[in-house]
């Protein structure tokens, strides 16, 4: 059985929408969003009639705890000044373009949903299990921290979102991290597609293992940038934005990736 | 010492290590080659209260690392390229996860900043200098870390960032918190000049203790953490409930109040996993300023 599963969206519906036909030509049969509805992207209101309308589960991610409760910003815990006044346009200008119904569903968005495949206990959460807004990204995080993780949240497959660049790690005991990606924006290496991924869940039954297997594939998407691009001009957002969607290479809130993630990147 | 780092209330509140995420290491213990006047733990050439770590003890520790669960490592003293192992250690540490070293830059060889490239470059893990100068230039520098260490601290960045390396430049606020800006702008353009043209920049508050008691005014009696000040506090902002420190004396609290015999804890991790009483002076400013020493993984939640 294949599900797909969506990182943060960041307000890019269109994007969303290329994932929903891209996963389901594939065979998925489910959907999940790991959170971060908003941000970034333009019209915040579009995306929920897609989640809606194809049956996606959705994680609580920072944002939407951030605008479900009308709190000031975002809760990544910038503290460059410049990171910071790009954070707070996209927080303000999505708090005031999503309705208050919308704003009342993210409020009540779980911080984990669990499920079990063929044996394999499956957790799906925001940054990590036991934090929301925690950036867990491949070169900064150890795998016995991994493992310590996966230990107290009992769990086999944990799958996660928030830092904006996918990957994985096998943990000890067959369990694995892996991190989804994002719809939302490109990711830092100067190509314009975006990601998601596709889980194969499989039972063989064979050799008498109690545990069933699965693969997993990350997606590269591509959907229409420019015109992401154009209604993001027409909404007045900032000219970095624009340029990350056009070019792939992220511009702002650069501060919380580790050298290694950074020095790829072009700023 | 300041005897206001010293003075204990009889009734403060204190923190659990909740989860022992970074493990420090006091590589250099308290040696340094500079002697800035706002150090916090008094380093110089001459202080010998904190002695090296071996390349074998530090292997040790990060043994006993892998089965707590530590997310990453942090390397101190003093000057830890002082350490005549200092290569070796990270070489090793890079085989266990993220390893960033607090440096002043002024010591490099490049020999060991090529080596240390190449051995990042084999890891899935990062490497992260985080170098500490006091200011754009070195009129602002110099009176407080001595003289030249302006110069030859931009020409240790210049050899990192040749490298490959994208060090996380500190700065002490040694100035007026309005001037940041102006602070920011100028290191900005000297950093370019010599070749660094996407410079990570952080301000750190000033910790009132060591020598930096001695400078300005110390902490004052009152400026002490209350049980009060505690309810709606997020404990995760103190380094002391997420980290510890291996030094040549055992495991300690946290890297800031070396200087007080009660941070020794014990003798292995698992041990160090206790309450701690947050006594002290620095810890006021913890308090006020959070966990100004690592690198950001996330911020409280509100909710
Ligand atoms: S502040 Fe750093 S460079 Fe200065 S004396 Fe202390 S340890 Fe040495
Ligand atoms: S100085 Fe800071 S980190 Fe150290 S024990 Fe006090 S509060 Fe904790
Ligand atoms: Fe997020």
């Amino acid at each position: 059985m294949k599900i797909g599963f969506f990182g943060g969206i960041y307000n890019n519906y269109l994007a969303l929408e290329a994932a929903i036909t891209d996963a389901t030509a594939r065979g998925a049969e489910r959907l999940y969003c790991l959170g971060d509805l908003g941000a970034f992207g333009p019209h915040p209101d579009r995306v929920f009639p897609l989640l809606d309308e194809h049956n996606i589960s959705c994680v609580q991610g920072n944002y939407d705890n951030s605008i479900g409760n009308d709190l000031q910003d975002c809760q990544c815990g910038y503290t460059d000044p410049r990171d910071n006044e790009f954070a707070q346009i996209s927080y303000e200008y999505t708090y005031e373009n999503t309705s208050q119904a919308n704003r009342d569903w993210m409020r009540q968005l779980p911080p984990e949903i669990r499920f079990e495949v063929y044996g394999t206990r499956v957790l799906l959460c925001h940054g990590s299990p036991r934090k929301t807004n925690e950036f867990l990204w491949e070169s900064a995080t150890s795998t016995h921290f991994l493992n310590r993780l996966a230990d107290e949240a009992e769990a086999d497959l944990i799958l996660g979102t928030h830092t904006g660049i996918h990957w994985q790690r096998e943990l000890s005991g067959g369990r694995r991290f892996v991190n989804v990606g994002v719809l939302g924006r490109p990711e830092n290496d100067g190509a314009t597609n975006v990601w998601y991924t596709l889980i194969d869940f499989d039972w063989s039954g064979q050799g008498g293992t109690e545990l069933g297997e699965y693969s997993v594939e990350f997606v590269p998407l591509a959907y229409d940038h420019e015109r992401l691009a154009r209604e993001m001009r027409d909404e007045n957002l900032p000219d970095e934005f624009v340029e990350t969607v056009l070019t792939g290479w992220w511009t702002t809130c650069l501060e919380v990736l580790p050298g290694k993630e950074r020095r790829t990147g072009r700023f | 010492m300041s005897t206001a780092a010293q003075t204990q209330s009889p009734n403060c509140p204190t923190v659990p290590l909740s989860s022992l995420d970074e493990l420090w290491f006091q590589v250099a213990g308290t040696r340094c080659n500079l002697e800035c006047s706002h150090c916090f733990i008094s380093c110089s050439p001459h202080n010998d209260k904190f002695g090296y770590l071996s390349l074998k003890t530090v292997r040790r520790y990060l043994d006993e690392s892998v089965e707590q669960g530590v997310r990453e490592y942090y390397f101190t003293g003093g000057e830890p390229f002082l350490n005549k192992e200092m290569v070796s250690i990270l070489e090793a540490a890079l085989e266990y996860g993220p390893a960033t070293v607090l440096t002043n830059a002024t010591v490099f060889k490049r020999e060991w900043i090529e080596r240390l490239r190449a051995a990042e470059d084999a890891s899935t893990f990062c490497l992260e200098f985080r170098v500490s100068i006091d200011g754009p230039n070195s009129e602002t520098n110099d009176p407080i870390r001595g003289e030249g260490t302006f110069e030859r601290a931009v020409r240790g960045v210049g050899m990192l960032v040749e490298e490959g390396f994208l060090p996380i430049i500190t700065m002490t606020r040694v100035w007026d918190d309005g001037d940041d800006q102006r602070v920011l702008a100028e290191f900005r353009s000297i950093l370019a000049e010599h070749g660094y043209t996407r410079p990570r920049l952080k301000i750190l508050p000033r910790l009132k203790i060591g020598a930096e008691a001695e400078r300005t005014e110390g902490y004052g009696q009152f400026e002490r953490i209350t049980h009060e000040m505690m309810e709606d506090f997020d404990v995760s902002d103190l380094v002391c409930n997420h980290s510890r420190v291996v030094t040549d004396k055992g495991v300690a609290v946290c890297p800031i109040l070396l200087d007080t015999p009660a941070a020794i804890l014990s003798e292995t991790l698992a041990d160090s996993k206790r309450d701690f009483p947050l006594a002290y002076g620095a810890c006021f400013t913890c308090y006020q300023f959070g966990a100004i020493c690592t690198n950001p993984t996330s911020k409280p939640m509100e909710k």
